[in-house]
């Protein structure tokens, strides 16, 4: 397996509030890792220092071998995507939110890439048109979850994105999230939720801003 | 010209309507006195002061002199458009880069078409008239900047996880912004001769000037504001939105909290 993520030493504090301490962690190729933890325990900031939306305080992130900050940042982040906890959808439409990810990357948008990655999330392709005041939550959080899969990162970052979504919907989600593993795609997933530890191979628990636990699953 | 009223004792007189406003703060109490007569004693001053230097710029009407009054008009407008930006991290020159092409880009377009000579009694009411239309709406422009990246940080972050540019990640900021700042002049010209006679029109009418002749002025005001202040807050936006990023074009969090 090749080692896709390494987290060494890595600590984070805001002011004078430590956030992350000294935090270890090695990310292969297909993984799908879980975090769980209390809230305020720190799992969303290593997502979002992991993310680059963060800058540590100390320690190192190495994306495939190399410093976090020798890369491009922008390629970066469309290489480790992170989503959202309760997303915010942008502009008028589905099409908008869609679009983004085309404009991101000088692309023309392709409608039939687009309304293909809405029936996998069972969505129909007239959806393209619909306008975002219309959505409900489940309908929103899985196309803020296409924006980040229209194009396939190598690494997705989760932050709790089933949290506040009925079962119907949490299934959808959980179900695209397998297909998008299965083509290659690394997952790493903040949840509260018992039962999506079951889909993870590896699962961490972070307290008080360090890694208490770490075991296989399956 | 000669039927011009104002002279030392009708000003006197006339500070009674100051004693109006100031009465209404004290039963009011909205703590206000201080400030007015204070903001009074200043524009006295500052007028008096003004009145005299433009007197003896008028008389030796020297081009260098004429054009260092000019810069001194937009060197301070873009001080107070400075003071305006409630953004903690930000630089005098932005402001000052904006207000300078703004007005002389403007000015430029109206000494070639020959509107107005480079004169000092064309010259310096003109750059006044344009760098402080040009201040309001830079000021206008930082604060809903401020305010915007506050109420929209949630979608700037989504797009900048996604991969977006800091310029696209706030492309909708930055016009809404542009957009607040022009809009009183964009309205105040819908408006003008309907609801308002400006100054400039209003200025050549109380001097005895035809009103026909002075509405052409009055067009070329409007003219000129609305170039200066999409100039001004355009220039002013584009350079003032990069200042909410970091070197690591990470969005820069200005309520200083972090979720954790």
């Amino acid at each position: 397996m090749t080692t896709l993520l390494t987290i060494h030493q890595l600590s984070y504090q805001v002011g004078k509030q430590p956030i992350l301490s000294n935090v270890n962690l090695t990310v292969e190729e297909g993984d799908w890792l879980t975090i769980g933890g209390p809230s305020g325990s720190g799992k969303s900031s290593l997502l979002k220092l992991i993310a680059s939306l963060q800058t540590p305080t100390s320690g190192a992130i190495l994306y495939q071998g190399k410093a976090q900050d020798t890369y491009e940042i922008t390629t970066y982040r469309q290489e480790v995507s992170y989503c959202f906890q309760n997303p915010t959808l942008f502009g008028e439409t589905v099409y908008d939110n869609l679009l983004f990810p085309f404009t991101i990357r000088h692309l023309p948008f392709d409608q039939t890439k687009a309304e293909d990655a809405l029936q996998l999330v069972a969505l129909k392709p007239d959806f393209l048109s619909k306008n975002i005041n219309d959505l409900s939550g489940g309908e929103r959080q899985r196309v803020a979850l296409l924006r980040n899969l229209l194009f396939l990162p190598k690494l997705l970052l989760l932050d709790e994105v089933t949290v506040g979504l009925d079962s119907e919907n949490k299934q959808i989600v959980l179900d695209f999230l397998e297909k998008i593993h299965q083509k290659g795609v690394t997952l790493l997933q903040i949840t509260h939720d018992e039962s999506e530890l079951a889909h993870s191979k590896k699962t961490i628990w972070i307290q008080n801003g360090g890694i208490v636990d770490e075991r296989v699953s399956r | 010209m000669n039927e011009l009223a104002v002279n030392n004792a009708s000003l006197f007189f006339s500070f009674a309507l100051v004693l109006i406003a100031v009465l209404i703060s004290q039963k009011e109490k909205l703590t206000l006195s201080k400030d007015i007569l204070l903001s009074i004693l200043r524009a006295v001053i500052q007028l008096t002061i003004v009145g005299y230097v433009l007197k003896y710029l008028f008389q030796v009407n020297n081009v260098v002199l004429t054009a260092l009054m000019s810069f001194f008009i937009v060197v301070n407008a873009a001080w107070n458009a400075h003071k305006r930006n409630p953004h903690p991290i930000k630089t005098y020159w932005n402001s000052l880069l904006a207000i300078f092409i703004s007005t002389y880009v403007t000015m430029g377009v109206l000494v070639l078409s020959g509107a107005i000579k480079f004169i000092p009694s064309q010259v310096i009411p003109i750059s006044g008239m344009i760098a402080s239309n040009s201040m309001v709406a830079i000021g206008l422009c930082y604060r809903h900047l401020f305010s915007k990246f506050q109420d929209q940080r949630q979608q700037v972050l989504e797009k900048l996880a996604l991969g977006a540019p800091i310029k696209l990640a706030s492309l909708p900021i930055l016009r809404e912004s542009i957009k607040t700042a022009m809009q009183p002049t964009i309205d105040s010209a819908k408006t003008v001769g309907l609801v308002s006679l400006p100054g400039m029109m209003s200025g050549l009418i109380f001097a005895g000037v035809d009103p026909v002749h002075a509405i052409k002025y009055q067009i070329m005001v409007t003219f000129m504001l609305l170039s200066t202040t999409s100039l001004g807050s355009i220039i002013a936006g584009y350079l003032a939105y990069k200042h909410y990023f970091n070197s690591h074009l990470q969005l820069i969090d200005t309520t200083k909290k972090e979720e954790v």
